[in-house]
């Protein structure tokens, strides 16, 4: 009896197997291809735009996009004209220093919203737009212009600059305009704030019962889910790798960027709003959190550990050599740990966008066959490398503050 | 421009796939051999995946710059 139901169950998969693939492919074989599209602004019509529109999600933004877009089309005049405008986001604070302390709204830069053109001079390789911040020529650049407490500043790839009578760019297409100091709320730090609080929400609760009713009573509602993760960050990261002597110390801040990467992760995962942000696929996210590592490895480095970096157990003609490298090594183990995380997370929003831009840059609604299952899958992945990172991220600290604190019996 | 990054990032690719593949085989006969150490052997291969990866990554970061 039970040989046949699972030999039926078989035969049921490779059946339903076979049936998908036919469909995917009978897709791409039956849409007729609709290539003839007319040129708007906002839409993605070939690959170069593909890739700026994929970059443009990825990185920071200062106002949080939810749906939709503004369609510009350019006028024979060099006007811009908004075609229609479906775009819904959220405004987050501007915050400035320029001369004092500037503050505004995202939604200021309100005069051209989203995708528009900026003219390229060949002949001197400077760009301008006029005075009243009009496009002239097709490029794809966002930018927009906004007046903010008297000031007016241009939004161009979301870093804002000073206006100066236009945008002034140098032949790579790089902005020469000034720039103020740009301590904006952005969508990546909404996001974070986000996840602090997700994380307080979980935590706090918990946090108290275990004041409350101590370690000995048995564990209830959302203990039980995060007492595993909590103890697996103890006995599979922390006692392994620093030691049973001194772990407890440094279970805090293991704890903290194990669940703030984790949830951060996560968090990005989520297609819509509010999720969507690529806070840890952002380098200077990462790299903060790769100098605490640092810090508090330098920090509680012991006697053995300076010792061995300032005095290594090496003939005193090696030490111009020595020393320099030894430093160096301190230095790449963060460096390392900066650019993993960074990548690994960039490189999977790149990836799924990638995948569904094959619809637009082909042009075709059957690839859609591919392109989504393909690009599921790659979501999926992804929910297993956010867990991954944030463990390799813990683990390696972990490790670093373990190779610092470690007592040389021997020597 | 794009086409030597690209094979730069492909060769870094090469590289990192054959380091983790060799680290993945050797776990694994590891722990055929010993499924007890499962766990010891999983922590190091991470450790060492881990760091071959960076490696690639600066490869790959290099490329894109």
């Amino acid at each position: 009896m039970h040989e046949i139901l699972t030999h039926e169950m078989k035969f049921d998969v490779k059946r339903i197997s076979k049936i998908v693939a036919v469909l995917t492919f009978g897709l791409l074989l039956l849409v007729p291809n609709t290539s003839s599209a007319t040129v708007v602004e906002g839409e993605v019509n070939n690959s170069k735009e593909l890739q700026s529109f994929i970059m443009h999600h990825v990185k920071d933004a200062h106002s949080w996009h939810i749906w939709g877009e503004d369609k510009t089309r350019l006028n024979e005049d060099g006007t811009v004209e908004v075609v229609s405008s479906t775009s819904i986001h959220v405004g987050l604070p501007i915050i400035l220093i320029d001369n004092g302390l500037v503050t505004g709204n995202s939604d200021d830069f309100s005069e051209i919203r989203w995708s528009a053109w900026a003219k390229k001079d060949d002949s001197t390789g400077v760009v301008l737009v006029d005075s009243l911040g009009q496009p002239l020529e097709t490029d794809t650049n966002y930018y927009a212009v906004g007046t903010i407490g008297g000031n007016k500043y241009i939004m161009f790839h979301e870093k804002i600059y000073h206006f100066e009578d236009g945008l002034k760019l140098d032949n790579h297409g790089h902005p020469l305009n000034s720039r103020p100091l740009d301590f904006s709320l952005t969508q990546n730090v909404a996001s974070m704030l986000l996840a602090v609080v997700i994380l307080f929400l979980l935590f706090l609760p918990v946090a108290k019962k275990y004041k409350k009713q101590g370690v000995e009573s048995a564990p209830s509602g959302r203990q039980n889910f995060l007492e595993i993760f909590v103890l697996f960050v103890r006995d599979e990261i922390a006692r392994p790798n620093i030691g049973e002597k001194k772990y407890a110390r440094y279970m805090p801040y293991l704890l903290t960027i194990f669940f703030f990467i984790w949830i951060n992760n996560l968090i990005g995962l989520v297609p819509f709003f509010p999720g969507a942000s690529n806070v840890s696929g952002n380098i200077a996210f990462t790299a903060v959190l790769a100098l605490l590592t640092y810090l508090i490895t330098q920090f509680s480095g012991n006697k053995d550990y300076w010792k061995h970096i300032l005095l290594p157990p090496v003939p005193k003609a090696l030490y111009p050599i020595m020393i320099p490298v030894e430093i160096i090594g301190t230095l790449t183990k963060p460096f390392a740990l900066t650019i993993r995380l960074f990548a690994n997370i960039t490189a999977g929003h790149i990836v799924v966008l990638a995948f569904m831009g094959i619809i637009f840059s082909a042009k075709n609604i059957g690839w859609a066959g591919l392109s989504v299952p393909m690009g599921l899958f790659i979501s999926v992945l992804e929910l297993l490398v956010a867990f991954l990172q944030a463990f390799i991220f813990t683990m390696l600290s972990a490790l670093f503050i373990g190779t610092a604190v470690e007592e040389h019996a021997h020597h | 421009m794009a086409i030597p990054a690209a094979i730069g990032a492909g060769l870094a690719v090469i590289g990192a796939g054959m380091g983790i593949g060799k680290i993945g085989g050797s776990a694994m006969e590891s722990i055929a051999r010993q499924p007890e150490a499962a766990g010891k052997i999983q922590t190091a291969m991470i450790i060492a995946a881990a760091l071959i990866e960076g490696v690639a990554l600066f490869g790959v970061v290099v490329s894109m710059g």
